[in-house]
């Protein structure tokens, strides 16, 4: 049973950039992108240990919308949180969160 | 006792069966990739065996512990141990091995019953017998134990007497060295002590080990040549405070590391009966089999020939061979001849180089060196070759080792070209890479050959140097052939017909210079024109902050322009420089090092209250560390109100202008040096660049500010001012070339205005002007004809572009204060913005705090992490009891 927390308003957030949110004791770093979808992972990088992953650019790779670690430039896969680029690393993919938009409202599962 | 015989799990009786490793390290991890690796359909089984309590890590980079890498940081490639035919157990040593059970047993009494044992438990530590070596504060530097326990007793000796320590080092060999530059780095004073001659006695020639002893020297390290450890004094208090040398000379200590070599752990073969070397050591042939078939022993431990390696190579070639022979195969060990190299000793962070290979001290019968010593940039360089100069038989290398890893996969071949066009400072014979051999091997870390490398790229498809890396494992582990691979891959890409690609990344199929001719001719102003225009997709972390730069130097895009705002990279979007732990610098702006006492107490203030770690920076600055994202708005208006401004020391931009005192105050200068720096950094202030970049000003010859370092230096003469371009220290040291002569005040400024902005204009992404500079077709007199002559009239746009920069100048920390839009960025979290990041921890050292590892007593407020105390005091210790 999925729990839905609201976070913020959408308008909080900028296109193609993203924003850190508290869900319960948990980092999620959300992005808005530029087709409107909102997405969730983690916060944590698992690389550098520091909670960072919402100060990353965004971008894509292919077809895959993607952020990069701000810290040493790991590259993750936004939808399904998959390692693309673990710059030299043991890959370490990022967990998922749900993320639902309901009258303007941001929420995200858990 | 009933005597059970080893019956197989599953499989035919060539299968390898149930593989047992003693011992846990770097080699035994190899074993096991390969296994994992060969993928081949045989029934087999692994248990290794570890007494250390970590997973295999990677021992050559153990310095890398004081950076903060901790054992799971340093862990080699830990996905191994999750197959299931691989079981690791740690922290539990092996006691004794019963050839005739085929059975080893541990010290917790775990019996593991083989079918093949493999042997893989390296060396010890050797120290000298010496009076008073089981003092507290005698450590080793070998294990994450030894590393750990020598932090730990620094920040505690250091609290008991309130002082810097004073360091030994016994042994100025490779690893002395290492500990050596460790004590540095964790605060204490080293003084190293070695009985033989020189440093690198093993490694290095006469020559060599003097150019080193003069750059450990530099960096602040004693060095006691001749001369070894004869005894160790206690300090009142019991642990060690004095170090007796055999001349009769002592030194006061608090802290001795012994680094004075190894020996192969064989305790368990000896007490099994297994043939053990004259020197120690488990006799093996070219298989790797010791004297009992189905004993195997590898790394360290191994004795060939009479010889126990001491690097991880052979190691590993070793690893790979008793792979091989369990697979069935018949693939025999033959040592390749091993070069050195110095690795984790650092002057002020900088690598101090030393390397060699071969017959460093040409022994060969005819054999002829070659010798280029530079005493003023302190390297040495020499060739050992074959009496008819075309054999390549041995290098030192001391200063620079570049030539190091292009010339040792060339030992015992032909040269193919005058020994000393290879040493000669400028312009040296290409060094060969195309040419080389399949049989030669590049990384010899991980073993491979030149061969394996264009195998990667014709028949595994590889393309990039990192699919290579990935696939072949090549510069993976001590990464010093990574330039030669990149030239074996390249080369072999393009003889394969694949286009080495120029692009900057998968959305922009041009370089950096000529999408900036292109911006900056169609006017595009944003960069969804950019990439509409001339790329695909929605960018990425190397364009997308290109763009940025290339549009705030073209005056048309903001740093602070909302449509930019998801192209800048943290720095730049926090106008902060992000920290390990995600917290960031704040460093204003300081023309000329020039600062009242009244900005002081302001810097001093904000320090305080919000309990940052504080330094003068490099650039002659003040930095303030471990700001929060969302502190640093408040931060920055106490620092605006009180007339300071950002110092862009986040950005790809001017840093700042170093000059010294100058006319003004000095008796020799003859200029103004610190009023032409503070001009020159108001007026380059902001300006975006493909890299970042540094001004000099000296007043005089004497050099004082180090000018000729910079990327831009300016030196005063009786007549004006000298101007030197493309000059860096950083990673690859490079003196600035003189650009023109004896200009007055405002010619200066005309031609640095040109340098920087054609520089902005055509370099590479990230390209310094270092290498901008030596890569100019027809070098710094091109250049010169260009800037100085205006041979190709852009000069006139060239300063209008900088005009317009300063005239559009505006404090960026200001403007962001007073926009709310920008201010929203500075949230922790979205949904509770003023919340620190919970994970946060800070710990206490020499009065400040900086971010706490793993383990340690910390607080997440800096405030107050910065009075805890390390360690529970005695008060607190009779409590507890």
């Amino acid at each position: 049973m999925t729990r839905w927390t609201p976070v913020c308003e959408l308008a909080a957030l900028d296109p193609e950039r993203g924003v850190a949110a508290l869900v319960d004791g948990v980092q999620v770093a959300l992005f808005l992108l530029d087709d409107g979808r909102v997405l969730g992972v983690a916060n944590h990088d698992p690389f550098s240990g520091a909670n960072v992953v919402s100060r990353g650019i965004v971008g894509t790779h292919g077809e895959r919308t993607t952020v990069t670690s701000p810290m040493h430039k790991q590259v993750w896969d936004l939808v399904t949180g998959e390692c693309l680029d673990a710059a030299g690393k043991d890959p370490v993919d990022l967990a998922v969160f749900a993320v639902e938009v309901r009258d303007g409202t941001v929420h995200v599962g858990s | 006792m009933t005597v059970v015989s080893p019956v197989r799990p599953t499989g035919g009786p060539t299968d390898p069966g149930r593989v047992v490793v003693v011992g846990a390290g770097m080699v035994a991890h190899r074993l096991v990739e390969q296994m994992l690796a060969r993928g081949e359909h045989a029934a087999w089984e692994i248990t290794v065996l570890g007494d250390e309590p970590y997973r295999p890590y990677d021992r050559v980079h153990l310095s890398e512990f004081f950076d903060g890498r901790d054992a799971d940081a340093l862990a080699l490639a830990p996905t191994v141990w999750d197959d299931a035919r691989v079981t690791l157990r740690t922290g539990d040593a092996v006691a004794s091995i019963d050839r005739d059970e085929q059975v080893v047993v541990t010290r917790a009494g775990v019996r593991v019953p083989y079918d093949n044992l493999v042997l893989a438990t390296g060396s010890w530590a050797w120290t000298p017998r010496t009076t008073g070596i089981e003092l507290p504060g005698v450590v080793s530097y070998r294990t994450l134990d030894d590393v750990s326990a020598l932090r730990d007793w620094i920040q505690a000796r250091e609290d008991t007497l309130g002082r810097p320590l004073r360091g030994a080092v016994v042994g100025g060999g490779v690893l002395g060295l290492e500990a050596a530059s460790a004590l540095q780095r964790l605060g204490a004073h080293a003084t190293v002590v070695e009985f033989a001659d020189r440093l690198m006695s093993v490694q290095l020639d006469e020559g060599g080990g003097e150019t080193l002893r003069v750059r450990i020297a530099d960096m602040g390290v004693d060095v006691r040549l001749g001369t070894g450890a004869t005894r160790l004094v206690a300090a009142p208090d019991g642990a060690v405070g004095l170090l007796v040398l055999s001349d009769g000379s002592t030194l006061d200590v608090d802290v001795v590391v012994f680094s004075t070599g190894i020996r192969p752990r064989d305790r368990l073969a000896r007490e099994s009966g297994l043939a053990i070397g004259e020197r120690g050591g488990v006799v093996v042939g070219p298989t790797c089999r010791t004297s009992d078939p189905f004993v195997w022993a590898i790394g360290e431990v191994a004795s060939y020939e009479g010889v126990c390696a001491g690097l991880v190579a052979p190691g590993n070639a070793q690893a790979d061979v008793v792979v091989d022979q369990l697979l069935g195969g018949t693939a025999e060990y033959a040592p390749a001849p091993e070069g050195t190299k110095l690795k984790g000793v650092l002057h002020d962070g900088v690598p101090v180089e030393a390397a060699s290979f071969g017959d460093v001290n040409a022994l060969t019968p005819g054999a002829l060196e070659v010798t280029f010593a530079d005493p003023v940039a302190k390297t040495y360089k020499k060739l050992v070759v074959s009496d008819d100069a075309r054999t390549l038989l041995g290098g030192v290398f001391v200063g620079d080792a570049a030539l190091y890893s292009s010339l040792r996969p060339m030992l015992g071949r032909a040269l193919g070209a005058d020994p000393s066009a290879f040493l000669a400072p400028e312009g040296g014979a290409a060094v060969p890479s195309a040419d080389l051999p399949d049989d030669v091997v590049v990384c010899s870390c991980a073993n491979v050959t030149a061969g394996t490398v264009r195998g990667a790229v014709t028949e595994h498809g590889c393309t990039s140097v990192a699919d290579v890396k990935k696939c072949t494992k090549a510069g993976t582990i001590c990464g010093s052939c990574v330039p030669l691979l990149t030239k074996l891959v390249n080369t072999q890409l393009e003889a394969s017909g694949v286009e080495v690609s120029r692009a900057m990344c998968e959305h922009f199929p041009m370089t950096r210079a000529d999408l900036f001719a292109l911006v900056k001719a169609e006017g595009l102003r944003t960069f969804s024109e950019v990439v509409a225009a001339h790329g695909t997709g929605r960018g990425c972390v190397v364009c997308k902050p290109v763009v940025a730069s290339i549009l705030s130097s073209l005056g048309v895009g903001h740093v602070l322009d909302p449509a930019n705002a998801p192209l800048q990279d943290t720095n730049d979007h926090a106008l902060a420089n992000m920290q390990k732990d995600g917290t960031y610098s704040v460093i204003p702006r300081i023309p000329g090092g020039e600062i009242t006492p009244e900005k002081l107490a302001v810097i001093a203030d904000v320090a305080r209250e919000y309990g940052l770690y504080t330094r003068i920076t490099g650039a002659q600055r003040i930095g303030m560390f471990g700001a929060r994202l969302e502190q640093l708005p408040a931060i920055w208006q106490r620092l605006v109100d009180a007339g300071m401004e950002s110092g862009q020391a986040y950005g790809k931009s001017l840093r700042a202008v170093k000059s010294c005192v100058g006319q003004s105050w000095c008796r020799f200068g003859v200029q103004d040096s610190v009023g032409m720096g503070v001009r020159l950094e108001l007026r380059y202030r902001g300006l975006r660049a493909p890299h970042k970049f540094k001004v000099g000003v000296s007043g005089c010859a004497r050099e004082c500010a180090e000018a000729r370092g910079k990327d831009v230096g300016v030196i005063a003469t009786e007549r004006g001012w000298n101007v030197y371009v493309g000059g860096n220290g950083g990673f690859t040291p490079r003196h600035a070339e003189l650009l023109a002569e004896d200009l007055d005040d405002e010619m200066l400024l005309r031609v640095i205005d040109r340098f920087l902005a054609y520089y902005i204009r055509s370099a590479d992404r990230l390209q310094r002007t270092a290498p901008w500079v030596a890569d100019y077709p027809g070098g710094i007199a091109e250049l010169r004809k260009v800037l100085v002559d205006d041979t190709l009239g852009i000069c006139e746009d060239l300063e209008a572009s900088i005009a317009a920069h300063v005239e559009a100048y505006e404090d960026e920390w200001a403007a962001t204060l007073a926009d709310p839009v920008r201010l929203a960025r500075f949230a922790s979290f979205v949904n509770a913005p003023d919340t620190p990041d919970p994970d946060l921890a800070y710990t206490p050292e020499r009065g400040q705090v900086r971010p706490a590892r793993l383990g340690e007593v910390s607080d997440p407020n800096p405030v107050i992490a910065r009075t805890i105390a390390v360690r529970p005091s005695d008060v607190e210790m009779e409590d507890a009891l």
